[in-house]
């Protein structure tokens, strides 16, 4: 029990957001409109995405400096659920652009660099699937891991700054903080990035524990 | 040490381009059909394309050529020259000489594909020293990040299909820097519009070489 009060945590901050996500009065603007509740569920995966995707990272720097089968199974589970919650973020993204937008693709430098990411993790899948030998595809695509990493961060964080973007807080545009997230947006918006995050590091629990077992059980047979 | 190593390693993959020359002759080839091949397929006499396709055009040629170019610097070497090498020099010293030998190789290769395109499609470009300059970090940029994952491609099975896969994701935030400053170049504009992505482009290639630097020794391992 004393282990397990972060999965309690998580599901209390999950419903809480849901639940006031939902029903709360929020600030009403232009072209947002209601649709400005969706804060509450795209935001918060792209944080999520990233804090998982370092995770996966960390994991994979670990298992270069000390390779074990368990620092492995972490950093695959992790990438795949970054990219669960890529395509979820993108996804939510594009049905809110459609609303405020008028289209699900803009040509937004954030959507595209967002894309590219996606790609290079599934790249990473493929690269894993390719190795017959369970120790050099772990540390082979531990050092691809690494390396696409070190090449997505200034896609993500420095391009779109250079250029002009829909998103708030670039190319001139006010951050979210300058008008419109008000503290009772903020209220619900930062238990969301937690709970989903934490919500994250539970499906990466649950999935390496699986996957260990799967690897003892082969061993026994 | 390690800077003997590099020049060593650097000498001996020139004499062996020298002495082959299929593998430089067919690149060679490769550029001078691909222009052509895309001169014929626009139909169109010399000035007639616009500006911005002018570029895009361009780099997405040199971007085939860098991935043809460098998917064989690993993959040409047999096995038992890879033991006696992994015997005799450090990982660091191979991965830096591999880089420099395919940065020169790429900035030859780059040249020739800018003189041969401008001569068949027309010249557009106005700040041809900027240009240039863009070519020069986009030759470094691409054999920076291509030659490592040439080597993480060369140990698996389909490697010149997952060497396509692997790369273009990594080199995408370079390239679209290097099309908006060529752009820039191309139109003419003052030098100080471009020196964010001059900027900018530096510190990818930073990253990705101290990147590769540290990260070579583990791939080379097995």
């Amino acid at each position: 029990m004393k282990k397990n009060w972060w999965k309690i945590l998580t599901v209390l901050l999950l419903v809480f957001t849901v639940a006031v996500g939902m029903l709360s009065d929020v600030p009403r603007l232009a072209i947002l409109n209601e649709t400005i509740r969706n804060l509450y569920f795209h935001v918060p995966m792209w944080f999520g995405m990233i804090l998982i995707l370092l995770i996966s990272v960390v994991y994979s720097i670990k298992y270069l400096r000390k390779p074990s089968i368990k620092n492995d199974i972490i950093a695959h589970e992790a990438a795949k659920v970054g990219i669960l919650f890529g395509v979820l973020g993108i996804v939510t993204g594009m049905e809110w652009a459609k609303f405020t937008w008028g289209e699900y693709w803009s040509n937004d430098p954030k959507q595209n660099g967002a894309a590219i990411g996606l790609l290079i993790y599934f790249a990473y899948l493929v690269l894993r699937s390719s190795f017959a030998e369970q120790q050099q595809r772990a540390r082979i695509s531990a050092v691809y891991n690494i390396f696409a990493f070190a090449a997505l961060i200034p896609l993500l964080f420095i391009l779109p700054r250079l250029t002009d973007s829909l998103h708030p807080g670039n190319g001139g545009n006010p951050g979210f903080n300058a008008y419109d997230l008000d503290s009772s947006l903020r209220l619900v918006f930062y238990p969301a990035v937690l709970g989903w995050t934490l919500l994250g590091v539970w499906i990466i629990n649950v999935k390496s524990r699986l996957e260990l077992l799967r690897q003892r059980i082969y061993e026994n047979v | 040490m390690l800077f003997k190593e590099v020049i060593y390693l650097m000498q001996k993959d020139f004499l062996l381009e020298w002495r082959q020359k299929y593998a430089f002759n067919g690149m060679l080839l490769y550029v001078s059909s691909t222009v052509f091949v895309c001169y014929l397929s626009f139909g169109l006499r010399s000035n007639a394309l616009q500006v911005p396709v002018w570029n895009a055009l361009f780099w997405i040629i040199l971007l085939f050529t860098s991935v043809n170019a460098i998917a064989k610097s690993f993959m040409q070497e047999n096995r038992g020259r890879l033991l006696y090498f992994y015997s005799i020099v450090s990982p660091q010293g191979i991965i830096l000489a591999k880089i420099l030998y395919n940065a020169c190789l790429m900035l030859v290769l780059a040249l020739i594909c800018f003189v041969f395109y401008a001569f068949v499609l027309g010249n557009p470009v106005h700040d041809i020293p900027m240009f240039l300059l863009s070519i020069l970090l986009g030759a470094i940029g691409f054999a920076t990040s291509l030659t490592m994952i040439s080597g993480i491609a060369s140990k698996a099975a389909n490697s010149s299909t997952l060497m396509a896969v692997l790369s273009f994701p990594v080199i995408v935030p370079m390239l679209l820097m290097l099309i908006k400053m060529s752009k820039n170049a191309m139109d003419g504009l003052e030098r100080a519009a471009s020196l964010d992505e001059l900027l900018t482009l530096l510190a990818i290639n930073m990253i990705v070489v101290t990147v590769s630097y540290i990260l070579f020794p583990y791939l080379w391992r097995s």
